[in-house]
Order: C-alpha cells, then sequence, then structure tokens
C-alpha cells in the first residue's frame, strides 16, 4: 500500500494501537474469537472504505467496535435466514440483547483487555495452547511469527489454536476477569505464560535470534500491559524481573555468540535505565508485603544489578532472599542457587557442601547446571580431578550449543 | 420385578465415528428407555477435546487440560450436574470428595441435533 494515503496512514496507526482492544469488545459482544476476529477485519475495512469521506471519527476505537458489531449482526441475521425459514427464537434474542448501547460502558471496555488476557490463559486450555492463544490474540502476532519464534511449523500451532478457541466455545470457558477468590491461582497462570515467553527469547540457544529476541520484548509489553490493568504485587514483581534480566541482555553474550557468565560480564553494558525502572519496580512489589517467587527472583536480580562490580555483591543479601524463596517454594533449583551464593559469601567449601547434599539426596542428578556448579567449586578448590569428572558429567546433559563450548574450555583450562 | 440397582452405561466411541449413529436413533433410545421407566439421565458427550481434568492436591485446586488418562485408575462414579459455565462446572467439581484422591473430568454435555446428525 502507498505510504502517501493519509487515511490509509491513520488506520494503519490505528490498526497498530487499538485493534486489540478492538476484538477484546468484540469477543464480548459477539461471544465468539473467530466471528469476532471477522468482525474486526470487517470494521478496519469499513474504515478505509468510509473515513476518506466522512473524515476519521472522534473516537475511533467505538466507532470500529460499533462497525465490527454491525457486521457480525448483519452477518448472522443473513445466515439465519439462510438457514432455516422457521423463526427459531434463539439467535434473534442474542441480536436484541446485542443491540443496546450497553457495551460503551466505558469501565465495561476496559476490563475486556483483561478478561481476554485471563481467557487465553485459563488452565483448562493446554499449557501450549496458553502461550499460542496470548501471542495471537492478546499480542496480535500472526500465526506464522509465532511458529518462527517458537520453531514449531505454523500448521501445528494454527491447529493448537483452532482447537483452544474450540474448548472455549464448546466447554463454556466464560469471557471473564476470574473473582477475587480465584484471582491468586489464575493470575499465576497468566504470569507462567508470559515468563516463559520471555524466558522463550531470553534462554535462545537456536533459530533465529532477532526473532526470539523480539519475543522477550512482547512478554515485557504484555507485562507491562499486565501491571497497567492490574498491578497486582507478583506482576509488579514479574515485570522487575524481566526488565532487569533484559538489562543484562548485550553483556551475557560475546560477540561470537559465546556465553559470558555474571562474574565475567563487562557491566559497563548493562541497561541502567532498565534496571533502575526495575529495582523501582522491586522495592514497590515488596513494600506491599503480598508479594511471592517473581518478586524475591527480581529482588535478587536487583542486587546483582546495583553492584558495581562481582566483589562488591551483597551475597549475604542474595542468601536471606533465597532462604524466603526456597520457603514459598522447594524446587530443587533453588536449593542450588542458595548453595551457590552461599558459596560466593563464605566460600567454594561451604557451597560443595550444599551441593553434594543436593545431589546425594538424587535430586538434579541429571541437571547439568548442579554438576557444572560443583565442577566449578571443586575447581576453585585446587580438586581438579573432581572438577574434571563434573565437568564431563554437566557436558555430556547439556544440549545448548553455546554452554557445551563454555564447558569444554573450561575444562581444557582444568591443570592436567 | 423390583428394580432396586442403577447402572451407569458408558458409551465409548473412536473419535471419528462419534456421529456414526444418528441422533435420532440415539433420541429415541433414551425416549423409549424414559418412557418405560427405565432410564435416570442419558447424555451425549462433547469430544475429549473439551475435557477438563480437576484435582486438589495438598488443598490446592489444579485445573489441567484434557481427559484423566492414567489408566491404573477405574471409573468409580459419577455427577451429572448443572452449570453457567466451565469456570462453575470447576467449582462443583472440586467440592466432589473424590477430588482429593483421584481427580474429576469434567465434560460439556452435548446436545443432541437430530436435524444435524443424521
Amino acid at each position: 500500500m502507498p505510504t502517501t494515503d493519509p487515511i490509509h496512514e491513520t488506520v494503519s496507526a490505528v490498526y497498530e494501537s487499538d485493534s486489540r482492544r478492538v476484538l477484546a469488545t468484540l469477543i464480548r459482544l459477539l461471544g465468539d474469537f473467530d466471528v469476532a476476529e471477522e468482525a474486526m477485519h470487517d470494521a478496519f475495512r469499513a474504515a478505509l472504505e468510509q473515513w476518506p469521506n466522512e473524515g476519521v471519527p472522534s473516537n475511533p476505537r467505538a466507532w470500529l467496535v460499533s462497525a465490527g458489531r454491525f457486521k457480525a449482526i448483519d452477518g448472522l441475521r443473513r445466515q439465519k435466514r439462510f438457514d432455516s425459514l422457521d423463526d427459531g427464537s434463539g439467535k434473534t434474542a442474542d441480536v436484541a440483547v446485542l443491540d443496546t448501547e450497553a457495551w460503551a460502558d466505558p469501565e465495561s471496555v476496559e476490563d475486556d483487555r483483561l478478561r481476554l488476557i485471563f481467557t487465553c490463559c485459563h488452565p483448562a486450555l493446554a499449557f501450549d495452547a496458553q502461550v499460542a492463544l496470548t501471542l495471537r490474540e492478546v499480542c496480535g502476532l500472526t500465526t506464522e511469527e509465532i511458529g518462527r519464534a517458537f520453531l514449531t511449523p505454523a500448521p501445528t500451532l494454527a491447529q493448537r489454536i483452532v482447537r483452544a478457541k474450540g474448548k472455549i466455545r464448546d466447554a463454556r470457558i466464560p469471557y471473564q476477569v476470574p473473582e477475587q477468590a480465584e484471582l491468586p491461582e489464575r493470575l499465576e497462570a497468566v504470569l507462567r505464560v508470559i515468563y516463559l515467553v520471555f524466558n522463550e527469547g531470553y534462554s535462545a540457544s537456536s533459530g533465529d535470534l532477532l526473532t526470539r529476541h523480539d519475543l522477550s520484548a512482547e512478554a515485557i509489553r504484555l507485562g507491562r500491559l499486565l501491571v497497567e490493568l492490574l498491578p497486582a504485587p507478583e506482576a509488579v514483581g514479574l515485570l522487575a524481573l524481566m526488565l532487569l534480566h533484559e538489562s543484562r541482555r548485550v553483556a551475557r553474550t560475546s560477540p561470537d555468540g559465546e556465553v559470558v557468565l555474571l562474574d565475567d560480564q563487562d557491566r559497563s553494558l548493562w541497561d541502567r535505565d532498565l534496571i533502575a525502572e526495575g529495582s523501582r519496580l522491586v522495592r514497590a512489589a515488596l513494600a506491599t508485603k503480598r508479594f511471592g517467587p517473581y518478586t524475591l527472583q527480581a529482588a535478587i536480580a536487583a542486587v546483582h544489578a546495583e553492584a558495581r562490580d562481582p566483589a562488591s555483591t551483597d551475597w549475604g543479601a542474595i542468601v536471606g532472599l533465597y532462604d524466603v524463596l526456597a520457603r514459598t517454594d522447594d524446587s530443587p533449583v533453588i536449593e542450588l542457587n542458595r548453595a551457590v551464593a552461599i558459596a560466593m559469601r563464605d566460600g567454594p567449601e561451604a557451597g560443595l557442601a550444599s551441593i553434594d547434599a543436593i545431589l546425594d539426596r538424587g535430586e538434579l542428578r541429571d541437571y547439568r547446571l548442579a554438576h557444572a556448579a560443583r565442577a566449578e567449586f571443586c575447581r576453585r578448590l585446587g580438586r581438579t580431578k573432581d572438577a574434571r569428572a563434573s565437568y564431563e558429567k554437566a557436558l555430556a546433559l547439556t544440549r545448548q550449543e553455546p554452554e557445551r563450548r563454555f564447558l569444554e574450555r573450561r575444562l581444557a583450562e582444568i591443570p592436567p | 420385578m423390583k428394580r432396586d440397582m442403577k447402572y451407569l452405561c458408558l458409551v465409548y466411541l473412536e473419535k471419528d465415528k462419534l456421529h456414526a449413529v444418528p441422533d435420532s436413533e440415539c433420541q429415541n433410545c433414551g425416549d423409549g428407555l424414559r418412557k418405560n421407566g427405565l432410564l435416570l439421565a442419558a447424555e451425549a458427550l462433547e469430544p475429549v477435546d473439551t475435557a477438563t481434568t480437576v484435582r486438589i492436591r495438598n488443598g490446592r485446586m489444579s485445573i489441567t487440560d484434557g481427559p484423566f488418562a492414567e489408566t491404573k485408575e477405574q471409573l468409580a462414579g459419577f455427577y451429572l450436574i448443572e452449570a453457567r459455565d466451565l469456570n462453575d462446572a470447576i467449582q462443583v467439581a472440586a467440592k466432589i470428595p473424590p477430588a482429593r484422591e483421584g481427580s474429576i473430568e469434567v465434560r460439556p454435555v452435548r446436545q443432541l441435533d437430530p436435524e444435524k446428525y443424521v
């Protein structure tokens, strides 16, 4: 399309900024994802036709919702006439309800985006379907874009999305923001989806890196939207966590794609603005005293971010935060991270004792990072034979190419 | 003869044969059984794609997509409930006591449509 047409540019801009809001409201009004999506596209098509003559309406979003609703109802009426000749009352009644102007209530319209997020992240949908549906409906990514980012064939993703929409319709998953009693658990599901999207982009080990980076940006955008709509402490905590991780993105890989550990990173490459924003959000979330694991992880990331160099890191604070985190989540991975923090505070001997205790329990025996950490402590203690054995175990377990190269380098550095 | 027993007859069908028998035939069967006082409740179900499984573990509800398919356990009973939507049905399912030990599969009932599936 030529960019010389100002109306076309306006419509494109409105599409960019408002198409997801329009869709969210149309789903509520029309009660069906596919009908709503079609109606939204019809509405934008109508805008392209009518705005050049009638001028851009003062409230384009309301105009688009109205137009989309009208097109859909019109379509339903026509289909109804086509479907049967008798006057079965079902659909006509639905249409009558839709003809009222109640939809325009600003509070409901604002809630529509939240309804859309909670519906896409409903735990009755398969987790991978929640992720795909959220990126498709809330973020407006195309199926092809999602497929590229997740290294999944587009038809597989399309099928996942179709199935999820079918379940929403047939099992009647309601289009609503959960009630207060259900909110904590339902919010957890939303946060899990957002964090997975972020991590997919952040810890990308293969595929088109640029696309994968976009995925992290998308997750941060989602996190911001959620905080704007529902500023729950853990939503704020997750946003902070993502921003603080993101602040280190450039520093954590060398120009030739090698992994750079936290201790070895060039801290002048860290993004100070993201750190400032992340730290501010962490403090706000902690102050509510109703925070959870995301806020605690963000607080740990903030302690790292605020240290000028590895030596001046407040390891005591980090161990303390891991202690609290371990109380809310007894995952052995958190215990492992705590062991690493203890090693930094009290020396490698103390860290080694903690890691061996975890490995002796049989947990994490197949977790490459546990062996990599153990190898590191042994190396520092001069126990070269043990270090070598642990690096080899970690190498056998890793599937990430840069990580494998990193471990091989370390292994080669050990004196014979 | 006194009928003092209750039986739940479960219908199993492969996915692509869900509509192999016309809905009208199923409806007639149900009507006939009902007329003879033999039927308490009979429903067709939506495909297994629409199933949701509810469990209570450590006092927390867990909701997952899909049917309950751990072969070790067997069907132990059923409740036919009325609910507004899936969230409503999940709240009821979570209160069914065996949710603590096993799981409850929640499947939407399908309205028979003799005109569509002939």
